[in-house]
């Protein structure tokens, strides 16, 4: 299994749309075959077409307010004491979340392909919030798929979602969570694909829906290449980028322009959720070393029993709790490319307690799984050492859930 | 040699009325009450498929869902249901059985040790939801090498050259969707279109024996009964439901349910 150079990671799969020959493909109902089939290949014209890129970075910059800004963590920095600290705001994007690359990209295709419907999934409401900003934005009718602990848990973001004019439909099948709502927003697809589009939120599910999701994120590296030779007059020779990975759709955005360079260069580190402290449960299947197994179309490291049935996962973090992983962070596992790692919720919550402490930022959970890995590792590095997380969503949604674990 | 599959759609043939397909799930909602269900309404159904649960079905609606989680919270484990199909056959040794589940647990179980299985507790074929065509190729062959049928589905959005590469790869019996929908839904299609398509099919090939499923009831399934055979799946596992409901007995409640579907197209 080997990664190629000048080729981007999403276009690096075979004619079954397997990464490294055994990740994501297209497991799905014959039902879907057809929708699945116009998508790639309206998508695979739209990427090429001039007009629709100049829409994309119309909105990008003028819609969600590219580029966000890349900072450094001073107070930070200082308090650990080593590898200098910084933060990729990607949290300032219009609606507070990466979500919105992908949201609006799947609402501009949508368009393109003459649909007037767009469903979506959502755990932390992140996507759903940003599905319905962005369906509001090009008239588009909108339903959202929600699982209905997430629901309780993420209640700011579901508020914003009605407020755009979308329908959330509460999911209180299984775990009533992230996988619940994915399950029920492909079988809703399943019954109305001739008139609504899909989008899934992260970079998973069949192949074309990982290959849109990074290619609709990848925005965050391309800034980011161009902020650190403005800063440091070139890339710097020891950098860590570090992310949260759920699905993974932030942490390939952050990453995929750097994934070309050698790894001493630049390290990839992404951080799962390893659930409460004390709990078996968890939403970490490439650290914790879980079996590929095949959920929601695609092939990936999964957590589930020995017979095939998906496990419930934990996590403090909704954006997290989730028990596949993107195909292409399995690749970038098994090529050593990347390195994973989890947090704990204890050392999300107290990386979150720090950094707000120290810094004029607010990273939400899922970030604050970076950071909390960047806390560990920060001390022990030299002072050359350039460790950048990306803050890629804002702590308002966890305004209840801060309450009830710390008081605030 | 002539599959039992087979066999049971000629005798059908012969009685000049379609082949009565009926869907319930390994362990619902135990073990024992799955196989005494089986038993009883293969009386009437003509060819039993046996669905192994798997707690993620994107494909299945409300009712299958709840029998499957029900199944599966009662500790139906795949091996059990090999047991169920091998004590099913002990007494039913004409009555072919279909296996029907998703891929991950074919997968975890081991492809070739599954199939191995399925051989030899005399499972007569598989179909399997998300290995659509072509992905499915290899698996196929490995089903027709073992002399398990392999079955192929069609929906309506399947395009004509994909039907007809398909029908070229199928084996005797091919599983057409009525209309756009997880198993359950309402016949949202009329029985007037489902039939002009499952006629296309068809007339690719008149020697392969083309069912329906999806939406088929008491009151849909006689509209429907020129085909070769007709599913009913999410039915019965609603009465099943509702017969724990009642505290009612599950077996005698499914079986005349199964009965008046089967005096329906008689």
């Amino acid at each position: 299994m080997k990664l190629k150079k000048g080729i981007p990671l999403i276009d690096q799969h075979d004619q079954h749309g397997f990464w490294g020959g055994k990740f994501g493909g297209n497991f799905i109902p014959e039902t879907l075959k057809k929708p699945v089939e116009d998508l790639t290949n309206k998508f695979r014209k739209l990427r090429k077409d001039k007009r629709f890129l100049k829409k994309r970075d119309f909105y990008f910059k003028n819609y969600i307010g590219t580029p966000t800004s890349f900072v450094k963590l001073d107070n930070l920095t200082n308090h650990l004491g080593g590898a200098q600290i910084w933060a990729k705001v990607v949290s300032e994007a219009n609606g507070g979340a990466h979500k919105i690359y992908n949201a609006t990209v799947h609402a501009l295709i949508c368009k393109a392909m003459g649909k007037k419907y767009i469903i979506g999934d959502t755990g932390a409401g992140y996507a759903g919030k940003m599905l319905s900003m962005a369906a509001k934005k090009f008239g588009l009718k909108c339903k959202i798929f929600m699982g209905a602990k997430d629901i309780k848990r993420q209640k700011p973001n579901c508020d914003a979602m009605r407020k755009n004019g979308a329908e959330i439909v509460p999911v209180y099948s299984g775990s009533q969570t992230l996988v619940d709502a994915v399950s029920e927003c492909m079988r809703y697809w399943v019954s109305n694909c001739d008139n609504a589009h899909m989008c899934v939120g992260s970079t998973v599910g069949p192949n074309i829906f990982v290959k849109i999701c990074g290619w609709s994120t990848a925005q965050i590296s391309r800034e980011l290449k161009i902020q650190l030779v403005s800063q440091f007059k070139k890339i710097p020779k020891k950098v860590k980028l570090i992310n949260c990975v759920g699905g993974g759709s932030s942490a390939y955005g952050f990453w995929s322009e750097f994934i070309d360079y050698d790894k001493r260069q630049i390290e990839l580190i992404g951080v799962e959720a390893g659930g409460p402290k004390n709990s078996k449960l968890h939403a970490a299947p490439l650290s914790r070393n879980a079996k590929i197994g095949i959920l929601h179309g695609a092939a990936s490291y999964l957590c589930q029993n020995s017979e095939g049935q998906i496990n419930d996962t934990e996590s403090i973090s909704a954006g997290l709790d989730y028990p596949g992983v993107s195909p292409i962070h399995c690749f970038l596992k098994d090529t050593k490319r990347a390195r994973y790692t989890y947090a704990t919720d204890e050392e999300a919550l107290n990386a979150h307690v720090m950094v707000t402490k120290y810094e004029n930022l607010n990273p939400s959970l899922e970030p604050s799984h970076a950071f909390a890995e960047a806390i560990k590792i920060a001390p022990k590095l030299s002072k050359d050492t350039i460790i950048i997380c990306n803050s890629c969503g804002d702590a308002t949604k966890d305004r209840d859930i801060l309450r009830e674990r710390l008081g605030k | 040699m002539n599959s039992l599959i087979n066999q049971a759609f000629q005798n059908a043939k012969k009685e000049n009325r379609p082949a009565l397909l009926t869907y319930t799930v390994a362990g619902d909602n135990t073990k024992k009450k799955s196989l005494e269900i089986l038993k009883s309404i293969s009386n009437y159904s003509d060819i039993c498929e046996l669905g192994f649960p798997h707690n993620t079905p994107i494909a299945d609606g409300g009712q299958i869902q709840t029998s499957a989680y029900r199944a599966i919270k009662n500790g139906i484990k795949i091996n059990d249901v090999f047991s169920i199909v091998k004590n099913f056959k002990k007494s039913k040794k004409t009555k072919p059985v279909i296996l029907m589940g998703y891929y991950n647990m074919i997968f975890q179980y081991n492809e070739n040790k599954f199939l191995d299985k399925c051989k030899n507790v005399k499972v007569d074929g598989l179909i399997v939801v998300d290995l659509p065509y072509p992905e499915n190729k290899k698996f196929a062959s490995k089903c027709k090498k073992r002399g398990l049928n392999f079955i192929q589905l069609v929906s309506p959005t399947t395009s004509s050259l994909r039907l007809k590469n398909i029908i070229k790869d199928s084996h005797d019996m091919i599983y057409y969707i009525s209309m756009l929908s997880t198993t359950g839904g309402k016949l949202k299609v009329s029985p007037k279109k489902i039939l002009k398509e499952y006629k296309k099919i068809k007339d690719q090939n008149k020697s392969k024996n083309v069912v329906i499923g999806f939406g088929i009831t008491e009151k849909t399934i006689k509209s429907l009964k020129k085909a070769d055979g007709l599913v009913v799946g999410s039915v019965i596992c609603k009465e099943i439901t509702n017969s724990i409901k009642k505290r009612q007995n599950t077996v005698i409640n499914v079986t005349n349910i199964v009965r008046k579907l089967k005096n329906e197209i008689k």
